[in-house]
């Protein structure tokens, strides 16, 4: 490769930039069926990048890179980590690497990353291509859970849409993911690409190093390459403008429970929770408790709500995180130990298989809470789900015992009372009742058609 | 230390030979603790690493 001259991008019809904080930012120009066309998306965010992600020679890191540490941009996926620190590590290894778009979505009360490939499929294409050109990547494989498959159909037509566009340099293929909690994960995934089980791996070696072919992978989130390509466009200054200064920048948050209109919103971090409740046109019974981060998250009672700002730093108080953008809220009528239970027993199916802590031990504590769900708990068995969370934690070769141990302390906790009661008297009227967390077979049949509310 | 907890079938050796860190769970896979080794302990951990069946126990060298 020869010392590159650095290419100022042709002068093409550039969108107004968009006033400094203020939302929406992804969901801006938002169809209200199907998924915006690339002429609509080039209307709408523009075609010119501002900041180049081409680096401009061998030994330098493209301009975007910096760009998104500046912007402080952390993963959407749940884990939260630093993008930029992600796309350098890919960036620096000596063999020629491949970018992985995660859009596998395997968290039930999630619909955000199928909800954007199935809308606004341009946008993380555009972030997929400027984070390959950054990493200096030659191939893109787009991966979207097999069950969606809206997004699928819009994905595959998007990038053929895209075939011969100037600003995309990388080839991208779509793939199905199987549908499982664990198939998103980065490891997951790339044993899924190289033609194994969508099922975690032993680390290291870590997939920035070894991945999909043995070679260096960068696996980013779908929301995640789609915030890449606003801050291509408009800098970090500009996404700065929203957010705390530890999590700046919007986010898609998944609301459910009894609102007027749940659905994906675009918040920015930080934002009050009674602000996106109210953008929900409200609530129509008072909640119960909220359930944040999804099922490896964690339970607020509800009589905290009008507290709760929606960001790292303001939810780590009540030990939760937004992880993947899940807000759930469950309902006075709903069972709290029958949901635990339910969602216990899941996550514990859930398990891959491989690590025995996680297999033997999710199933434990599963069992647990279904005995004193059901009045059949011997001695105190709260006490036993205490240990055997504690003894399940980081042992299993990816994050899913650990998530799931803490879904249940979380609900031991926020439900104190409800958990006693049932130990002592069994089942409550409550309990027969429907399930109102979301598990993958009622996720199809109650939102076919799910149609995302910009937040305004 | 580290167990790759994928790798590891609970055949419980590595508790035999190095009851010092390695404890067993109720469904005899490894508990390990996470202190470092002494050097005392080292050898016991070599030879704990080396009857693994599986290759299951990793030994990793300090940075420094």
């Amino acid at each position: 490769m020869s010392e590159e001259t650095l290419t100022i991008d042709p002068p093409v019809e550039q969108a107004p930039v968009p006033a400094p904080g203020v939302l929406p930012r992804l969901l801006e120009g938002i169809p209200r069926e199907g998924a915006m066309s690339l002429d609509r998306h080039l209307a709408v965010h523009g075609s010119a990048s501002v900041i180049s992600a081409r680096r401009r020679g061998r030994r330098a890191e493209s301009p975007l890179i910096e760009q998104v540490e500046r912007a402080g941009l952390l993963g959407h996926g749940g884990a939260g980590f630093p993008t930029a620190t992600k796309l350098r590590a890919v960036a620096a290894s000596r063999k020629r690497a491949i970018v992985v778009v995660n859009a596998a979505e395997g968290e039930p009360a999630s619909l955000k990353d199928r909800t954007l490939m199935q809308t606004l499929p341009h946008l993380v294409l555009d972030g997929a291509q400027l984070a390959a050109q950054a990493v200096g990547a030659d191939e893109l494989i787009v991966c979207v859970c097999e069950t969606a498959q809206a997004s699928m159909e819009t994905s595959a037509r998007a990038i053929s849409e895209r075939l011969g566009l100037p600003l995309d340099s990388v080839r991208m293929h779509l793939t199905a993911v199987p549908d499982g909690y664990v198939s998103g994960q980065e490891a997951a995934l790339v044993n899924h690409l190289n033609g194994g089980p969508a099922i975690p791996t032993f680390t290291p070696p870590m997939v920035f190093e070894q991945g999909v072919r043995r070679r260096p992978t960068l696996v980013a989130n779908a929301e995640t390459l789609a915030h890449v390509a606003l801050i291509a466009r408009h800098g970090a200054e500009w996404f700065r403008q929203l957010g705390t200064p530890s999590r700046p920048g919007s986010a898609l948050v998944t609301l459910s429970g009894a609102l007027a209109h749940p659905g994906v919103y675009e918040i920015e971090h930080g934002a009050s929770l009674v602000s996106l409740i109210d953008a929900a046109g409200g609530m129509l019974a008072r909640p119960r408790a909220l359930l944040v981060g999804g099922y490896g998250g964690s339970w607020i009672g509800g009589e905290l709500l009008r507290g709760v700002a929606l960001s790292d730093e303001h939810l780590a108080p009540h030990g939760a995180s937004l992880g993947a953008g899940v807000v759930l809220l469950l309902s006075e009528d709903a069972c709290p130990v029958a949901e635990t239970a339910r969602v216990a027993r899941w996550m514990a199916e859930e398990s891959a298989g491989q690590c025995g802590p996680c297999v033997h031990g999710l199933d434990a504590i599963a069992t647990s809470v279904q005995e004193i769900a059901g009045g059949l708990a011997q001695g105190n068995a709260t006490q036993r789900i205490e240990r055997l969370a504690a003894l399940v934690h980081r042992r299993g070769a990816c994050g899913h015992p650990d998530g799931t141990a803490r879904f249940v302390t979380s609900a031991l906790d926020t439900f104190g009372p409800e958990f006693a009661d049932h130990a002592r008297h069994g089942h409550c009227e409550a309990c027969s009742r429907p399930g109102e967390l979301p598990l993958p077979a009622h996720r199809q049949a109650a939102n076919p058609t799910h149609e995302p509310v910009p937040f305004r | 230390m580290r167990v790759n907890p994928i790798a590891c079938e609970a055949h419980g050796m590595c508790a035999e030979l190095l009851p010092e860190r390695i404890a067993l769970d109720e469904w005899g896979y490894p508990i390990v603790d996470s202190e470092p080794l002494t050097p005392a302990l080292r050898d016991h951990a070599r030879r704990a690493a080396q009857a693994c069946p599986t290759f299951a126990l990793l030994l990793t060298r300090d940075r420094e």
